[in-house]
């Protein structure tokens, strides 16, 4: 009895705590209104189910409460009704699924006209790379880096040398210009995440992934490295500035290249 | 011409023992034995119980407690999740309700290889000492969170990388090794020591959750173990199994070549299983508390083991939703997400099943049955998050965020507890023989409900602001609004009250074995086997001279026309009051 009324009154409590409560997605700056459209209809469709079956939990309890004299129905089975619930329950799954997929395949299909350039894990810092005037970034491995390649840029790959290395947890990207972010770890796994552009990937040493998004609003977003990575997990902060081109430039404009940090010798002792 | 005996007809004497320590030490009875595994898993489950507190102490206080440093606490999120859902609730499940149960609802005398089900338990407390034991090695138990995802796992920026992890998996490979041994003797003894009449579609649920949760196990733990072999290799002899050429703290490695995506689909093809190994005894126990408790057949009974055994095998095919965004082929996405969202239609059946068990039902409100309440009310939660986490695009923003801490204690952290602690009131009487008290039960209940309620919802919201998990502290924010910090310390609050709480618990089952009130031998009118043993607490061998036969399902209930409202099963067809089976 008063374990149906707790349960009816859950639900409300979740109801109220859902619409009183400040919490809820921060508010988006990318072009992932997809994946937080998915999200808003699983909540609804999931919201619902949660409180029609419990207020219907809570109404069996109290209407079949154990009173003098009662005894309960002997019903083995309802191969109808069971049919029925497991239809209806396919439909309502099928419902939030296909929205998921499509959602889904944007995520993982880059557009052509997106900027590329490679972020950078180590524990536990970023730093990030831009494919320079050439727009292909050399390539890199981990045997290559020393103190003046920080990236491990092959100093053989003529694509690499105009490459600019940003050292600094601070990236900067242009408006509404679509990126493609190459993710990319010399030590353990990471994950690139900023809350307000939803997109999220793990970086995995040994191999390269990646992540698009365009960034629809200005401003300074931070990214946290969502997967564990060690003590320094909960430090590995960065920031992602979100400005005109503008800006964008004279900010990259500071960056040197690669070669201007490794110096004309190092291409020359690859050559040789 | 060999003739030969089944198991049922057997009718040679027990070997019986004499001594006190053959009795209750190097015993071969499955009851003592799972005695002897409950008590350890609750035993170190405790252990588990306080990490949390203290990890909720660090997020609600940061940096208040000297000793909580960032390595402390990773230490503890790792211990605490991986005795929770290994040592803990496997071994409890399995170890501790499997080797209770199994034999009394089938009508045997004992498992099959008794010696086998001893060495069991001896083996698994063995891997309980060595998993203590990192506690105490030089840079403390491994702090690499419960995946044990290379090449952290094993470097040199992650705490008891060293020493830490070795006894870890070391820990690990015993217990698979204790497991595989227990469960194929459940396995064995399910198919063939069932006594006369004890058909299969006549078997309670609870054997059937058992018994499906045995064969997952049996199948996806060598996953586990193969892994943790081969990431010890990489660790003590240098293999790259899962280590690719890193530099490690500005020190280049020897390793090359490996990689750490495949380590994720070994851990997760046993990880997602694992769920599953926890969950289908708990499904099974809850639909035997619920049908007894409300004095109705469970619902469907076809249907419910249709749907253990369609959950058991896709559970196979899923593994990967837990890597969504690990880096592996992206195209996988579409495959495990539509898996997984299948899994959800069985799962929703049983739900409704539990529910309209009820309908219609002769519902005795009492500590077991409310526990069992509350596990619907927990699992329909749990249940529908995970619908956000299996649907690839929704769990981007999610995955590694408080939804997902949220989601997988609702799902299979509070929910399979609550059906624990509903048996152990609901069998507690046949096992001591001893009845518990009601007051101190419902309260137990009370707070333990809310309370985990007021933990969990909260973590969620946090989640959809994006709030990392495993993070020792979230500092200062632009997006997370001070208000957060007041939810972490009412969250606390709540988490060290239902941690106090179970004192109430144990005090209860404490007392009660010594002062509680003679119980009847099958207080709640219950029909299946372990009620009708001729002793309660039933003595070695069970059934006395004579195994129980079986005449009809186990779920006789409020039969219509029936003298009283359940026909136990042993009770012959068509005896006076009875009425003709109705499967
Ligand atoms: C009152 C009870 C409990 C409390 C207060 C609690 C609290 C916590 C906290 C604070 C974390 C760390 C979150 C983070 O920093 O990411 C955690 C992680 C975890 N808990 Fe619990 N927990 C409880 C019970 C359980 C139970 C019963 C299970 C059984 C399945 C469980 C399984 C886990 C797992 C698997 C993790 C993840 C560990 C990791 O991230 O490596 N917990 N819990
Ligand atoms: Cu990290
Ligand atoms: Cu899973």
């Amino acid at each position: 009895m008063r374990v149906a009324v707790v349960i009816a009154l859950l639900v409300i409590g979740s109801i109220a705590f859902h619409f009183l409560s400040p919490w809820w997605m921060t508010p988006i700056a990318s072009n992932w209104g997809a994946l937080d459209n998915a999200l808003i209809l699983t909540f609804w469709v999931c919201g619902a189910v949660f409180i029609a079956l419990n207020l219907f939990l809570a109404y069996s309890i109290y209407r079949f409460r154990h009173r003098e004299g009662s005894r309960a129905t002997y019903e083995p089975e309802n191969i109808g009704l069971e049919r029925g619930l497991t239809f209806w329950t396919a439909v309502g799954i099928v419902l939030m699924l296909a929205p998921g997929l499509i959602a889904w395949n944007k995520y993982i299909s880059v557009p052509d006209d997106a900027a590329i350039l490679e972020a950078r894990g180590q524990q536990w810092q970023w730093s990030f790379r831009f494919p320079g005037a050439d727009g292909v970034l050399g390539a890199s491995a981990v045997e290559h880096i020393s103190a003046d390649n920080p990236f491990g840029v092959n100093p053989g790959d003529p694509w690499g040398r105009d490459d600019i290395i940003v050292e600094s947890s601070e990236l900067h990207l242009p408006l509404n210009q679509p990126v493609k972010l190459l993710l990319t770890s010399t030590d353990v796994l990471h994950n690139f995440y900023v809350p307000q552009f939803r997109a999220k990937m793990d970086l995995v040493p040994g191999t390269t992934t990646y992540l698009w998004f365009t960034p629809t609003k200005k401003g300074t977003f931070e990214i946290l490295c969502a997967e564990y990575c060690g003590v320094g997990h909960h430090a590995m902060r960065g920031y992602v500035v979100v400005e005109s081109d503008a800006d964008f430039n004279t900010w990259l404009s500071d960056f040197p290249t690669q070669s201007e940090l490794a110096g004309p010798a190092a291409e020359i002792a690859a050559i040789e | 011409m060999t003739t030969y005996t089944t198991i049922a007809e057997d009718t040679r004497p027990l070997h019986h023992p004499k001594t006190w320590v053959g009795k209750y030490v190097w015993s071969q009875d499955h009851k003592v034995i799972a005695i002897q595994y409950s008590l350890t898993a609750v035993g170190v489950g405790l252990v588990a119980l306080v990490l949390s507190g203290l990890m909720r102490l660090q997020l609600a206080f940061p940096g208040a407690i000297p000793f909580i440093t960032p390595e402390a606490y990773y230490q503890f999120v790792t211990m605490h999740g991986m005795i929770m859902v290994i040592y803990l609730l496997t071994a409890l499940l399995l170890g501790g309700f499997g080797n209770y149960m199994i034999p009394l609802m089938i009508g045997a005398r004992d498992m099959v290889f008794p010696f086998v089900n001893m060495l069991s338990y001896w083996v698994y407390l063995l891997s309980v000492i060595v998993l203590l034991a990192s506690f105490f090695v030089p840079g403390g138990p491994t702090g690499a969170g419960w995946t044990l995802y290379p090449p952290q796992a094993i470097t040199d920026g992650t705490p008891g990388a060293g020493w830490g992890i070795i006894t870890m998996l070391a820990s690990l490979a015993i217990f698979i090794v204790a497991f595989t041994m227990g469960g194929l003797n459940y396995a064995t003894t399910v198919l063939q020591a069932r006594t006369k009449g004890m058909t299969l579609m006549r078997m309670p649920c609870t054997v059937w959750g058992i018994f499906v949760a045995t064969i997952l196990g049996l199948l996806a733990f060598p996953a586990l173990f193969v892994a943790a072999i081969m990431m010890m290799l990489d660790n003590t002899i240098g293999t790259s199994f899962f280590m690719p050429s890193i530099i490690s703290m500005g020190e280049p490695l020897s390793h090359s070549g490996g990689s750490p995506i495949l380590f994720q689909h070994l851990f997760w093809f046993f990880g997602h299983p694992e769920v599953y190994i926890v969950a289908l005894p708990a499904f099974g126990i809850v639909s035997d508390i619920i049908s007894t408790h409300s004095r109705k057949n469970i619902f469907g009974y076809r249907m419910m083991v249709w749907a253990i055994i369609i959950i058991g095998v896709l559970s196979f095919i899923v593994w990967a939703h837990h890597m969504y965004v690990s880096g592996m082929n992206p195209y996988f996405g579409y495959f495990f997400a539509t898996s997984t969202l299948i899994i959800a239609v069985p799962t929703a059946i049983k739900v409704y099943n539990w529910v309209l068990t009820l309908w219609q039902g002769d519902i005795h409100l009492r500590v077991p049955l409310l526990f069992a309440i509350g596990f619907i009310f927990t699992f329909i939660h749990g249940g529908l998050t995970g619908l956000f986490l299996g649907n690839v695009s929704v769990d981007v923003p999610l995955s590694d965020t408080y939804f997902v801490v949220g989601h997988f204690h609702m799902v299979m952290g509070v929910s399979p507890i609550l059906v624990i602690f509903g048996a152990i009131y609901h069998w507690y009487p046949k096992i001591t023989g001893r009845m518990w008290n009601n007051v101190l039960g419902q309260l137990h209940f009370w707070i333990t409900f809310i309370g985990v309620y007021i933990i969990y919802l909260p973590m969620h919201y946090l989640g959809l602001l994006g709030v990392p998990r495993r993070y020792y502290e979230m500092g200062e924010t632009d997006f997370v609004p001070a208000s957060v910090q007041w939810a972490n310390e009412i969250i606390t609050i709540a988490a060290l009250t239902v941690g106090a709480a179970q004192i109430i618990f144990f005090y209860n089952l404490i007392s009660s074995y010594f002062r509680g009130e003679k119980a009847d031998p099958n207080p709640w009118g219950a029909t299946s086997l372990e009620w009708q043993t001729p002793d309660t607490p039933p003595t070695h061998g069970n059934w006395g001279p004579t195994l129980p036969t079986v005449h009809r399902w186990a779920y006789d209930y409020s039969v219509p026309g029936a003298a009283q409202d359940f026909i136990p099963q042993n009770v012959p067809q068509g005896e006076p009051g009875a009425d003709g089976d109705k499967m």
